[in-house]
C-alpha cells in the first residue's frame, strides 16, 4: 500500500458531474480512504507521485452498480463476497449494492451488519446491502425500515418478488418517506408472468415457448407510479424493459412524481432474437424484449427518463443454465461486462458516452446519497482507467465471477477496464 | 415443383444431418422425402416386410414423454429397415431422476448410436441434445415447438388421398397455441403451396398467427367453408384447468368437429387427427369412425413408411461430428 499520491496523466477525463469530456490529468491520495486532490485539463503530476500514463485512455468515476446478486449468505456456490469483489474490481465497479434475496433474506439489522463487515473484510470494493422491503420478501409485512436504514441499508427492495398487495405497498412506501428511504420495486405482475420463459410475441409463439407479455410490466408499473404519487415516496423502478414503460415514467416525472428508473444493461445491448436458438445464457428476467423496446430504452436513457444502468448481475452455475430453455434459470453474470455492454449503443452511435457514464456513476451515487460517482476534488478516489476502443473477445471461462453465465461469451466487446482504484487503492490492474 | 406422387428409387439427401424441425427442410427436400415414402409404402403390405438398408445401425428411441403411437412407429420403421432399435422410456426411470438432459445425451453418445429419436416436454430440447451428441437426431416432438415427422406423414397422407398438396385448402383446428403438430404442419403445408387456415378460440391461438401465412378463424363454421382437409388437434385436458376455455361442453359446441360442421366443408373433404383423440371433445365419434372421410388410421399406417424415408436419409448423410461442450 503506497502512501504517495498517484497521478494519472495524458488521460481523456470524462466526468458527468462537471460535464467535462477532454484531455487532462487527475491526482489522488494513495493513503487509505484516499480522495481526489486535483483534476482537470492542466493538472500535472506533483513531485514524488506515482505517475500513470493513460496514453489517451478514459478516466472516469468508478461504476456504481445498484443491482447485484451475491450468493453469500446461502448460495456460496454461485458467488461469494470475495469472488464478486474480484469480478467487480475487474469490471470497474467500485460500489455495488447487494440485493436482499439471500438465504436468510436481508430483512434484519444483524444481516445488514453481517454483509457490511464481511464484505469489507473480503473485498477491495464497496459493497452495500439493500434490505428487503417486506419481511422474508413475502410481500405481507414491511421490514424495520428505520432501523435498517440506520444500520446502513442502501435502499429497500423486494428483489424479484413483486409486492402484489397494493395496501402493503402503499404502507411501506408511505412509511419509508419518514426516513427518506429509497424504495426500489421491480414491476412485474406475477400472475401474468407466471410460467413465462421469454418475451411474449411472435417469436415466442413460433418457438413454442410460454411468454411474458409487456403488459405484465405496464400494469404493475402504473400501480407503483400511482402509489408513489399518493405517498410522496422516492421510488426507483427496478429494471424496466419496454417502450411503454419509458413513456409511463416520463409522464410520471413530468407530473412531479419522485420516480426514477433503472435499466438492465443487457436490455440496451441485446434483444429477444438473442434467445432464438434457445440460448439459455440470454434467458433473463425481465426477458429480453423486441428491438423497438431496446431502442426506446436507449432513447429514454439519452433523454434522462431512465436514470441508472444496472448490471443485474445474477451468477448461475452451469447446471442451472445447461437445461432445456423453459427449465433453465434466468440471469447473467454481468459485473465484468457491465461497461462494455453499456458501450454497445455508444459505439453504434445511438447515445452519447457522457450519458451512459452518468447512468453508471453519478446518477446511482446520487440516488444512494454517497459522494462517489464524480471526479471532484475531495471526493473519494474511486476511479477507473478504461480502453474504450480496442476490441477484445470475451472468454467466459476467464471471468473472475464464480459463475460464468455470460450471454457475451465469444463475442467481441469494447471497453476494457485497465485499472480500478477504490479510495485511492489499486484493486485491479498492474 | 411437381406435386404428383411418384415413388423414388434412391435415398434422399438432406441438407442437414438432423431433423429437428420442418425449418431444417426446403420444399424440394420435403417432396423428395414424400416420394421416397411412396416407395416404402407398398412394402408394408408385403408378407416379408424387412429390408437391410440400415443393417448394423443402431437407433435409440429416447422418450421423455410417453407415447405409444410415435414411439412404436419409429420402432417399426427402424426394424423394417434392418436397424437395431433400443427403446428408452426415460419417464419414471432412473435416467429422469436428477440427471439432466445433457448428462443423458453424454451417456447415450458413449453407446455410439447412429440415429437418436427424441421426444421431450420442453421446446428446444431436441436442438440442445443435437449439440451434445455425434449422431443424427430426429425430433419426435419438443414441447410446443415442432414435430416434423408428424407433419411429413400428414402431408404424405394428404397427397396420397388428394393427389396433390398445392392449392388445397387445409384447416387446422383446436388448440393451435400449444400444438407442435400444428406448428410443423403450418410450416410444411404452406411451404408446399397449400392454403392453411387456423381455427380456434383466441386463447388457444398463437400470438401473431395471422402472420404465419395462414388465415385465422375464431368461428369454426365460417372457417370450414370450402376446405379440402380438416385437421383436428388434440385438446390437452389440462387446458381447461388453466382457464383457457370455460368448459368441455362449450368447446365441443363451438370447436368440436361433428357431421353438421363437416358438411360446411367442400364435398369429399377428409378428416385427420394426429391422435390420441378425445372423442366428444374435439371430434365426434361418428366423424372419427367414418371410413369415408376419416384418414386417422391411414395416418398411422403411412407414418411408418414416412419415417422409414427419414431414417434412411439421415443414416445416409452420416458424417461424425464432435459434440459441443
Amino acid at each position: 500500500m503506497s502512501s504517495k499520491p498517484v497521478a494519472i496523466v495524458n488521460a481523456r477525463l470524462v466526468d458527468p458531474a462537471s460535464g467535462y469530456d477532454g484531455e487532462g490529468g487527475i491526482v489522488f491520495s494513495g493513503e487509505e480512504d484516499g480522495v481526489i486532490l486535483a483534476v482537470g485539463p492542466d493538472v500535472k503530476a506533483p513531485k514524488g507521485a506515482d505517475v500513470i500514463n493513460a496514453q489517451g485512455h478514459m478516466v472516469c468515476p468508478g461504476l456504481v452498480d445498484l443491482r447485484v446478486v451475491i450468493g453469500e449468505p446461502g448460495a456460496e456456490s454461485r458467488e461469494t463476497f470475495r469472488s464478486a469483489g474480484r469480478a467487480a474490481a475487474a469490471g470497474g465497479v467500485t460500489t455495488l449494492v447487494q440485493m436482499p434475496n439471500t438465504d436468510p433474506v436481508i430483512d434484519d439489522v444483524s444481516l445488514v451488519d453481517f454483509v457490511l463487515r464481511r464484505a469489507q473484510a473480503r473485498t477491495g470494493v464497496r459493497i452495500l446491502p439493500a434490505a428487503a422491503l417486506t419481511k422474508g420478501l413475502e410481500g405481507r409485512t414491511m421490514t424495520e425500515i428505520g432501523l435498517l436504514a440506520e444500520a446502513g441499508a442502501a435502499f429497500f427492495s423486494n428483489a424479484d418478488h413483486a409486492i402484489t398487495d397494493s395496501r402493503v405497498m402503499r404502507r411501506a412506501m408511505s412509511y419509508a418517506t419518514a426516513f427518506k428511504a429509497l424504495v426500489v420495486h421491480r414491476p412485474e405482475d406475477p400472475s401474468l408472468a407466471a410460467g413465462g420463459a421469454m418475451n411474449e410475441g411472435e417469436l415466442s409463439a413460433r418457438m413454442g415457448l410460454p411468454g411474458i407479455p409487456a403488459a405484465a410490466e405496464t400494469i404493475m408499473l402504473a400501480r407503483d407510479l400511482a402509489l408513489a404519487e399518493l405517498t410522496g415516496a422516492r421510488l426507483l423502478v427496478d429494471m424496466i424493459s419496454t417502450a411503454t414503460s419509458v413513456t409511463a415514467i416520463a409522464a410520471a416525472k413530468a407530473n412531479g412524481v419522485k420516480a426514477f428508473a433503472s435499466v438492465n444493461v443487457h436490455h440496451l445491448a441485446l434483444n429477444e432474437l438473442d434467445v432464438a436458438q434457445y440460448r439459455t445464457f440470454a434467458k433473463l428476467s425481465p426477458p429480453l424484449r423486441r428491438e423497438d423496446d431496446r431502442l426506446a430504452l436507449i432513447a429514454g436513457l439519452e433523454d434522462g427518463v431512465i436514470d441508472v444502468i444496472v448490471s443485474g448481475h445474477d451468477p448461475r452455475p452451469a447446471e442451472d443454465k445447461r437445461l432445456p430453455f423453459d427449465e433453465a434459470a434466468p440471469g447473467a453474470a454481468a459485473l465484468e461486462t457491465l461497461l462494455p455492454a453499456a458501450l454497445i449503443p455508444v459505439h453504434a452511435g445511438l447515445i452519447s458516452l457522457m450519458q451512459v457514464i452518468k447512468a453508471l456513476t453519478l446518477n446511482p451515487a446520487n440516488l444512494l446519497g454517497v459522494p462517489q460517482g464524480r471526479l471532484s476534488v475531495g471526493a473519494p478516489a474511486d476511479i477507473i482507467l478504461v480502453d474504450l476502443g480496442t476490441p477484445f473477445q470475451l472468454d467466459a471461462d476467464a471471468l473472475l465471477s464464480k459463475s460464468r453465465n455470460s450471454p457475451f461469451d465469444g463475442k467481441l466487446l469494447q471497453g476494457k477496464v485497465l485499472r480500478t482504484f477504490v479510495g485511492g487503492q489499486a484493486v485491479f490492474g498492474a | 415443383m411437381t406435386n404428383a406422387p411418384s415413388p423414388a428409387d434412391s435415398a434422399v439427401q438432406l441438407p442437414k444431418r438432423d431433423l429437428l424441425g420442418i425449418e431444417d427442410l426446403k420444399a424440394a427436400d420435403a417432396m423428395a422425402l414424400l416420394d421416397r415414402a411412396e416407395h416404402f409404402a407398398p412394402l408394408l403390405n408385403a408378407s416379408v416386410k424387412k429390408l437391410d438398408t440400415l443393417r448394423g445401425r443402431t437407433l435409440i428411441n429416447l422418450f421423455f414423454e410417453s407415447s405409444t403411437r410415435t414411439q412404436s412407429s419409429f420402432e417399426l420403421a427402424g426394424k423394417r429397415m434392418g436397424a437395431d432399435v433400443v427403446n428408452m422410456a426415460v419417464k419414471n426411470s432412473a435416467m429422469n431422476k436428477g440427471e439432466t438432459l445433457i448428462d443423458t445425451a453424454a451417456t447415450l453418445n458413449a453407446m455410439s448410436p447412429d440415429l437418436l429419436v427424441v421426444r421431450h416436454g420442453s421446446s428446444g430440447a431436441a436442438q440442445l441434445l443435437a449439440r451434445k451428441v455425434s449422431c443424427a437426431v430426429i425430433n419426435a416432438g419438443d414441447g410446443q415447438h415442432e414435430h416434423p415427422t408428424q407433419a411429413l406423414l400428414d402431408a404424405f397422407t394428404i397427397r396420397r388421398e388428394k393427389g396433390r398438396i398445392e392449392g388445397l385448402t387445409i384447416a387446422i383446428c383446436g388448440d393451435v397455441a400449444h400444438s407442435r403438430v400444428a406448428r410443423s404442419n403450418v410450416r410444411l403445408l404452406t411451404m408446399l403451396g397449400a392454403n392453411v387456415r387456423l381455427i380456434g378460440p383466441p386463447t388457444l391461438m398463437p400470438l401473431g398467427a395471422e402472420r404465419w401465412g395462414t388465415e385465422v378463424f375464431h368461428d369454426m363454421r365460417a372457417g370450414l367453408v370450402g376446405v379440402d382437409v380438416v385437421m383436428m388437434l388434440r385438446l390437452q385436458l389440462e387446458r381447461m384447468q388453466g382457464g383457457l376455455i370455460p368448459s368441455q361442453r362449450e368447446f365441443f359446441w363451438f370447436y368440436g368437429l361433428d357431421e353438421e360442421k363437416l358438411r360446411l366443408a367442400r364435398p369429399g373433404a377428409l378428416v385427420m387427427h394426429p391422435g390420441p383423440m378425445n372423442r366428444g371433445v374435439e371430434i365426434d365419434s361418428r366423424v372419427a369412425d367414418d371410413a369415408q372421410v376419416s384418414l386417422i388410421e391411414k395416418q398411422v399406417r403411412n407414418g411408418v413408411a414416412m419415417r422409414m424415408a427419414v431414417l434412411e436419409a439421415l443414416a445416409q448423410s452420416q458424417s461424425p461430428r464432435e459434440p459441443q461442450p
